[in-house]
């Protein structure tokens, strides 16, 4: 009955926090300067007919309120629009999820596998040389910008030494991926071998551990297990969470190694100020957004049992 | 009092070695805040007076560009090389120092500001307070990375360092403000509030006098952080062509059109990236030794 209520209340204000971002990025799209008719013709003058054509037709005479309600109720029927030039946004996205997918799921595969090893091998070395060169070596790739990383990478890895594709989809996965991934993945695998290290440290000191190692139970399952476990709560969350940023925030990768992907599709439409575009691609990244923040809670429950007797 | 019964424990002869790991831990910690430090100093110097230390090697002037010498590497009297336009290199990286800054801290500064109003309205008042805050802060942190700033930027036509940092702020807000709402409302229950509530003092003065001065200190760790991390957003907001534009002078611009020329002239990406990585890490180190030196839970 509690978990019942608890969860509804949770589906409302994720419901409020979708209504939110949508109408913040309609309102950014849709109401700040910027005519999207005259920008769709570019240099030429459009008729005046045409003009008034295409504003009835994309409501953009209504009052913003009133656009964004019939947007909504759109969505409600599983439409996310039209662009200007009348293709679904839906259709436009279609072909590009694999590519952000693919591209996601391997950083993120990236940052979960080195992430959490170097944060494992921080904590049980802790204070040595190793510990303190691994922080300083993640510390500092945290610090350059992802686009400096792309750039770089791609000169050294793709031109110079001609080991990976330089760019595009061509030759598929694994080979066109593992450089933009990996570039993605250095910020997240810093975080999360930070992260992994701090509970880490904070577990192998605390009382059940010590316990674990009293009633004569191995080093490995020690660690592997009982530190393990409970560590993996602060990680887990970011790793969670990030995953949703990697699905909509790959724009500038996806542009330095020309993958079509979603996030590719999202920085043309804004440049071209392509509204419906923008719009319904951010709707759809939002969706996935939420939807990983109810995973968030769904780790934490699966990680932590005190949260589900509360 | 009990714990002056508890007996020594038997490794009698470790304060010694304590002591020593002690000095060695602060000198280790002194070094992590003096060398950020130092780093950050200069840094600012440089966008105080740029003409100064952009003086120090070569003519000094970023704008002073001669197309012969297009992306020539290193020259006497010119170790930095020249960029694309034929300008000194070292003399821009010193000058773009100045809007890094600017909008880091400026875009810091707004986003602390509307954290601390709206963390501090929700953690006091609680109730419908609480609520609104709290749902307007889910809200924020709902957009994908960067995603609400490029959209608003680029519906902006003239993109100034203000109105960057105005938009990174408005963006920016929503972490430090459930900081400040989380260390707001474990102080609030304290007893010197209590204590002044009852003495009928005004809701504005409790906050003013008792509860912000002992709830800040999380928000100003974070927000210090945060510098560095709004100067790598501009960074990259300016490369995708949404950020600064010319003939404004920023990292950002350098290594967008450094970037395009990566291949054949290296040192037009390398420098200004090396100050930018080098400003951010000065500021996250500042941020660790601050967060060590103020918060007492993190500092055994």
């Amino acid at each position: 009955m509690r978990t019942a209520a608890k969860a509804v209340q949770r589906l409302a204000g994720l419901a409020l926090v979708f209504l939110g971002v949508t109408f913040v990025i309609y309102l950014a799209v849709f109401a700040l300067p910027g005519d999207p008719i005259r920008a769709l013709a570019g240099d030429k003058p459009l008729e005046a007919s045409t003009v008034a054509a295409l504003r009835l037709k994309y409501n953009l005479d209504l009052p913003i309120w009133e656009q964004y309600w019939l947007y909504l109720g759109g969505l409600v029927k599983g439409d996310l629009g039209a662009d200007f030039k009348g293709r679904p946004v839906l259709e436009l996205m279609a072909s590009r999820w694999p590519v952000t997918i693919a591209l996601a799921l391997t950083a993120w595969a990236l940052e979960i596998v080195i992430g959490l090893a170097i944060g494992i091998v921080q904590a049980l070395r802790k204070g040595t040389v190793i510990d303190h060169g691994l922080l300083a070596l993640t510390v500092l790739a945290s610090c350059v910008p992802v686009f400096v990383l792309g750039v770089v990478s791609q000169q050294v890895f793709g031109v110079k030494l001609d080991w990976l594709p330089v760019a595009g989809v061509r030759d598929g996965w694994p080979a066109s991926y593992v450089l933009p991934a990996g570039v993605i993945a250095v910020f997240g695998l810093s975080a999360v071998s930070r992260l992994m290290r701090g509970a880490m440290v904070e577990s192998l000191s605390a009382d059940y551990v010590r316990a674990a190692r009293a009633r004569g139970f191995g080093p490995g399952r020690v660690v592997g297990v009982h530190a393990l476990r409970n560590s993996l709560i602060p990680a887990a969350t970011y790793l969670a969470t990030d995953l949703g940023y990697l699905l909509g925030g790959t724009v500038i990768i996806e542009g330095i190694f020309n993958l079509p992907g979603v996030g590719n599709l999202l920085f043309e439409a804004i440049r071209t100020h392509e509204g419906p575009t923008v719009v319904g691609v951010s709707t759809a990244l939002i969706v996935i957004f939420l939807i990983t923040s109810v995973l968030v809670d769904a780790i934490h429950l699966g990680l932590d049992p005190r949260l589900r007797r509360a | 009092m009990l714990d002056a019964q508890i007996p020594e424990p038997a490794g009698a002869p470790e304060p010694a070695g304590a002591a020593r790991l002690t000095a060695r831990r602060r000198a280790v910690r002194r070094w992590s805040f003096a060398a950020p430090a130092a780093a950050l100093a200069a840094l600012v110097a440089c966008s105080i007076f740029p003409a100064f230390f952009a003086g120090l090697f070569g003519h000094g002037d970023p704008r002073d560009c001669d197309l012969h010498l297009s992306a020539e590497g290193p020259a006497p009297g010119h170790p930095f090389g020249f960029d694309v336009q034929g300008c000194d290199v070292w003399a821009n990286v010193v000058f773009g120092a100045r809007s890094s800054i600017v909008v880091g801290l400026m875009a810091t500064l707004i986003a602390v500001a509307i954290a601390v109003a709206l963390g501090t309205w929700a953690g006091f008042y609680g109730g419908w307070a609480d609520q609104v805050v709290s749902r307007l802060t889910e809200v924020f942190l709902g957009f994908p990375f960067l995603l609400g700033a490029i959209v608003v930027l680029n519906s902006v036509g003239q993109r100034s360092p203000w109105a960057v940092s105005a938009v990174l702020g408005v963006f920016g807000w929503p972490t430090m403000a459930r900081l400040v709402r989380g260390s707001v409302r474990s102080v609030r229950g304290l007893d010197y509030v209590v204590a002044a509530t009852t003495m009928g003092l005004s809701g504005r003065r409790i906050i003013l006098r008792h509860v912000l001065p002992n709830a800040l200190t999380p928000v100003l760790i974070l927000a210090t952080i945060s510098i560095g991390a709004v100067i790598v957003a501009e960074s990259s907001l300016t490369y995708l062509g949404v950020g600064l534009q010319p003939p404004a002078i920023s990292w950002g611009l350098q290594i967008a059109a450094g970037s395009r020329h990566f291949q054949t002239a290296p040192h037009i990406l390398i420098w200004p990236s090396l100050f930018l990585a080098v400003t951010v890490l000065a500021v996250i180190m500042i941020g660790e030794a601050l967060r060590t030196a103020l918060d007492p839970k993190r500092a055994a």
